[in-house]
């Protein structure tokens, strides 16, 4: 049944991608149409995936389709429907917030019929990729998502920054697809066929596993945009439209962690501790210089898109500490990490896609990328503001929101780490987790300052003064997954039920102690070691908030408030550029941790025409280092190469002579 | 049941005993400085004559800049029921743990900076700015400073840590001494003391936490300060109950209970005057060497981690 649904929504996906551009003399029934089918896919994929998770038995197809040996193979099991959850609920959202976001395209000269068919094409691929269940078709899946998604990122491709991007973007996931491929051919090489129960029973040697598990964690890692594999992300991110960011960098990334987990520990078979120890290290660096990079960004989007590093990077933690502990021989604990993992994989998808989706109904208000040129929004844009700081309290783990209980988790999974024999093990998880906690607290700076430059203060620009509130499709997805975030974050247990049937079917073994004290007490590992109470502590805090309001309420007072103006130490008025911008919001930060960017700060003299002016430049050390040697090192090769291509008839008839020469010599 | 309204008379004891804590440290300050100073419940006349007071806002003010001082408030009011004051098993503290209260306080602060950001007046951003820089330092060192507890006791609950400490003979373990440096240190940065902020000055370039609240007034400040008081007392409550736990009841018999409060009461008393004595001696820093400050209690927490790891597991 739920492979049936499932079924169902690649349909709807597939139809969305192709009937709307038949209607192209209908613009507005078109674009309808293919938002309601994409909505419904999304549902059916919700449904089908949900049934799956709560109804755990793996579940086989073989479809007649495919090279004549080699029929495509579907399955569906606790993993992929935990998967197919978050891109169906992602999907659905997206397909109410679509239609007014895609208004602006209309009157472009950029027809529409393209960001239609590569949206149904891209989800299309996504659903078919977490369905696969033979290494042909996800590699066929693979590739169509990362095509449909490059002519999402160049979809407005009069620009120079979007062809650029979307250049980039399908080089490494080109490079990238090469490496998972090669991975499933070690696999396959020892293994029968490509099926993937074929490569799970496969036997491999220590070494030829180690060889498979670096493929496809630098595969899988450069999709999910893992430090220094990221630089795609924040050139892409910004530059696709805000529903296609949304998916790309909620659902896509996730998709990437999909095929790793589903790669190393459904397919590899043991895992390896050492292994382990990669993704922490790597994640610990994703996460810190993600959340560093995303500080010093002014770009909305491409700020969000660092953030996406920064959330991998946890999510990549909670992955490494259950790899190492699965590897060391404990699976309950192993369970508890990868519980961990996948839960803020789902967290990520909402509050980042909360996010996006908020960033593009301001930059369709205030048509600015840059946020020194917004301010004031919260009055224009009430609806979105107030979903916006929900997304923004989510991403930066604080309580009872939901990104805080998958953080927690993860330390709690952490603090576990005195159980290893290994006294470097022991002190490299703390020193991981340390990185997690100042993860923690600077992505927080950054979305204090996120908010309070572009939604609170005083207006920095006339455009963002004329906003005005969305079209009520889109505050109506913006609320959807808001309320997520809140009842995510305030109901845990009943997520951590459902995933342990995950950790059940790959590693063994579940959480049984993490719900065992009834909905209200989140206990992973005993309630005398950790618990927390998040609808409780909501509880408290409205109590609390009551009592404070009803005691010192202006009507018991009989007191008025008074409106003024604000406190100018007597200078004059206030304007909106006396007030503090996010450059200097985020120096101290810059100062202190000065080394982890390369700056170029620069004093602009003034001039007759110009003010005095102090441009600051901030790269990416990942780029400067290794991307652009390595770019010229390509070139000069090419360089080098192009030399024996002369363009004279008698060279190349040299080039023919001798190779026959060659081959004849090596033949006989 | 019983428990339950232990609880919640223990965090009303909490809340309301904070501005006295204040209030003492500040008349220990005064006397140590040749001056009269105010009796220690001035605080307590300050907060009443605020609540009685106007609110005058700004123009420009949005309902963030209302809605922060309740949040703050309410926020350090659930820390407060979560911290064992008196007795330890209380129900509530299974609500949250150690790391949930590090959360809290992240929540309030996340609303208190943005509160600085409302109104687009320079002092507020800056203040809000200096704020967040120096808890995104503290913050780890905290977190790494009661992990060092948390490992050695193995659990993250505070009244369980508490416990376990009280029930087993007494050592002087090396990663606790690091680990309580390390968390003075970040107490000191987290609630606004000297040598990282100055409590009792306004409109000097280098304050953070009124920079902040500058624009508030009548019963929004009252409620800011009361919350700027809490924390104080919370973090003097969990560097004595949490070092020193000798004293708080493990059961909830009103002898022990009593002698809990008496033992509280000398603790908290002693801790004041040490941080009266502290800031008379000391001098504000430069806030750019304030990262040096909490760079070492980062590193005092990780030594105390090592330390725990290398000498006292097994």
């Amino acid at each position: 049944m739920p492979l049936f649904i499932a079924k169902i929504a690649v349909t709807f996906a597939l139809l969305s991608a192709f009937i709307p551009p038949l209607l192209a003399h209908w613009p507005r029934l078109s674009k309808l149409l293919a938002f309601t089918l994409l909505g419904l896919a999304g549902l059916s994929a919700l449904v089908a995936g949900g049934m799956a998770l709560l109804h755990p038995h793996p579940l086989h197809e073989t479809l007649p389709v495919g090279l004549p040996w080699l029929h495509a193979q579907i399955q569906l099991d606790p993993l992929a429907g935990f998967f197919l959850v978050i891109v169906g609920l992602v999907t659905a959202v997206i397909a109410c917030y679509g239609p007014g976001y895609s208004r602006e395209f209309e009157s472009a000269e950029q027809p529409l019929a393209p960001l239609t068919i590569f949206s149904g094409l891209f989800v299309t691929s996504m659903f078919l990729l977490l369905l696969t269940a033979d290494a042909f078709s996800f590699m066929f899946s693979w590739e169509l998502m990362s095509v449909s998604s490059y002519f999402l990122v160049s979809y407005q491709h009069h620009k120079v920054e979007n062809r650029s991007a979307a250049f980039l973007y399908l080089l490494m996931a080109q490079v990238g697809g090469l490496c998972i491929l090669l991975g499933y051919g070690v696999l396959a090489g020892f293994g029968t066929d490509f099926s993937f129960t074929a490569m799970a029973a496969a036997q491999l040697s220590s070494g030829w596993q180690t060889i498979a598990f670096l493929l496809a964690f630098v595969g899988f890692g450069m999709k999910a945009g893992i430090v220094p594999l990221h630089v795609w992300l924040p050139q892409a991110h910004p530059v696709a439209p805000s529903h296609i960011s949304a998916l790309m960098s909620g659902v896509m990334l996730k998709v990437a962690i999909y095929g790793f987990i589903r790669f190393t520990y459904d397919l590899l078979g043991e895992i390896h501790w050492t292994w382990g120890v990669l993704a922490l290290i790597i994640g610990a660096a994703s996460a810190l210089l993600g959340v560093l990079y995303a500080l010093m960004q002014h770009d909305l989007k491409r700020l969000l898109a660092y953030h996406s590093v920064e959330n991998i990077g946890i999510i990549y933690i909670g992955l490494g500490l259950s790899m190492i502990f699965a590897g060391t021989g404990h699976p309950a604990l192993a369970a508890l990490g990868l519980v961990a993992a996948l839960y803020h994989c789902l967290n990520h998808a909402l509050f980042k896609s909360l996010l996006f989706l908020g960033a593009g109904a301001i930059l369709q208000q205030s048509r600015q990328h840059d946020m020194e040129q917004m301010g004031g929004l919260i009055r224009r844009m009430p609806v979105t503001a107030s979903c916006f700081l929900i997304g923004c309290i989510s991403i930066s783990a604080l309580p009872p929101f939901n990104g805080f209980v998958s953080e927690w988790l993860t330390f709690q999974a952490a603090l576990q780490g005195s159980v290893l024999e290994s006294g470097v093990l022991g002190s490299l998880i703390p020193v991981a987790a340390a990185a997690l906690a100042l993860t923690g607290a600077l992505a927080a700076a950054c979305f204090v300052k996120v908010f309070g430059v572009v939604f609170l203060g005083l207006p920095r620009n006339p455009v963002a003064e004329q906003a005005h509130e969305v079209t009520f499709g889109m505050q109506f997805a913006q609320i959807i997954l808001a309320a997520c975030c809140l009842l995510f974050g305030v109901l845990p247990t009943w997520t951590i039920g459902a995933l342990t049937s995950i950790s059940q079917s790959l590693l063994g073994e579940g959480l049984p102690e993490a719900s065992a004290h009834g909905w209200l007490w989140l206990t992973p590992v005993a309630p005398e070691t950790a618990s927390y109470g998040a609808p409780m502590v909501l509880l408290g805090l409205l109590l609390a908030w009551l009592l404070a309001w009803l005691w010192f309420h202006p009507q018991r007072r009989r007191l008025p408030m008074r409106r003024g103006a604000a406190w100018d130490c007597g200078f004059g008025t206030l304007n909106a550029r006396t007030q503090y911008t996010a450059t200097a919001f985020s120096m101290p930060i810059r100062r202190i941790f000065g080394p982890v960017w390369p700056i170029k700060e620069q004093l602009v003299a003034a001039t007759s025409k110009h003010p005095q002016r102090y441009l600051l430049q901030i790269g990416d050390w990942a780029w400067q280092k290794i991307y652009l040697p390595l770019g010229s090192l390509v070139l000069s090769a090419a360089k080098r190469t192009a030399m024996i291509q002369g363009g004279n008839i008698r060279v190349y008839l040299a080039y023919s002579f001798f190779t026959l020469i060659f081959i004849l010599w090596v033949l006989v | 049941m019983n428990g339950w309204l232990l609880a919640i008379v223990q965090t009303g004891v909490f809340i309301a005993a904070a501005p006295l804590f204040s209030g003492w440290v500040k008349w220990v300050k005064c006397k140590l400085q040749n001056r009269r100073g105010a009796p220690p419940w001035q605080p307590y006349r300050d907060l009443n004559k605020l609540f009685g007071k106007e609110i005058v806002l700004a123009r420009n003010a949005s309902p963030i800049f209302r809605i922060a001082p309740y949040i703050v408030f309410s926020v350090t009011a659930v820390a407060c029921s979560v911290v064992p004051l008196l007795a330890v098993g209380l129900p509530t503290s299974a609500l949250a743990d150690v790391i949930v209260l590090v959360g809290l306080f992240a929540l309030g602060r996340f609303f208190l900076s943005l509160a600085g950001m409302d109104i687009g007046t320079a002092f507020g951003g800056m203040g809000s700015s200096r704020e967040v820089t120096i808890s995104s330092l503290a913050e780890p060192a905290m977190l790494l400073a009661v992990f060092t507890l948390a490992m050695s006791v193995s659990s993250t609950n505070l009244s369980s840590m508490i416990s376990t400490l009280l029930q087993r003979p007494f050592h002087l373990y090396p990663s606790f001494i690091f680990a309580a440096m390390g968390l003075v240190l970040v107490a000191l940065a987290e609630t606004g003391r000297i040598p990282v902020d100055n409590p009792a000055t306004h409109l000097e370039l280098t304050m953070i936490h009124e920079a902040m609240i500058l624009e508030y007034c009548g019963r929004h400040l009252a409620l800011m300060e009361w919350g700027a008081m809490l924390k104080l007392m919370l973090y003097a409550v969990l560097l004595v109950n949490l070092f020193l736990p000798w004293g708080v009841a493990l059961t909830f018999a009103p002898a022990a209970l009593l002698f809990a409060t008496l033992i509280l009461t000398v603790k908290l008393l002693l801790l004041g005057l040490a941080l009266a004595i502290a800031e008379t001696g000391l001098a504000k820093m430069r806030l750019f060497r304030v990262p040096q400050l909490l760079g070492l209690a980062f590193i005092l927490s990780l030594l105390g981690m090592l330390s725990h790891i290398i000498l006292e597991v097994r």
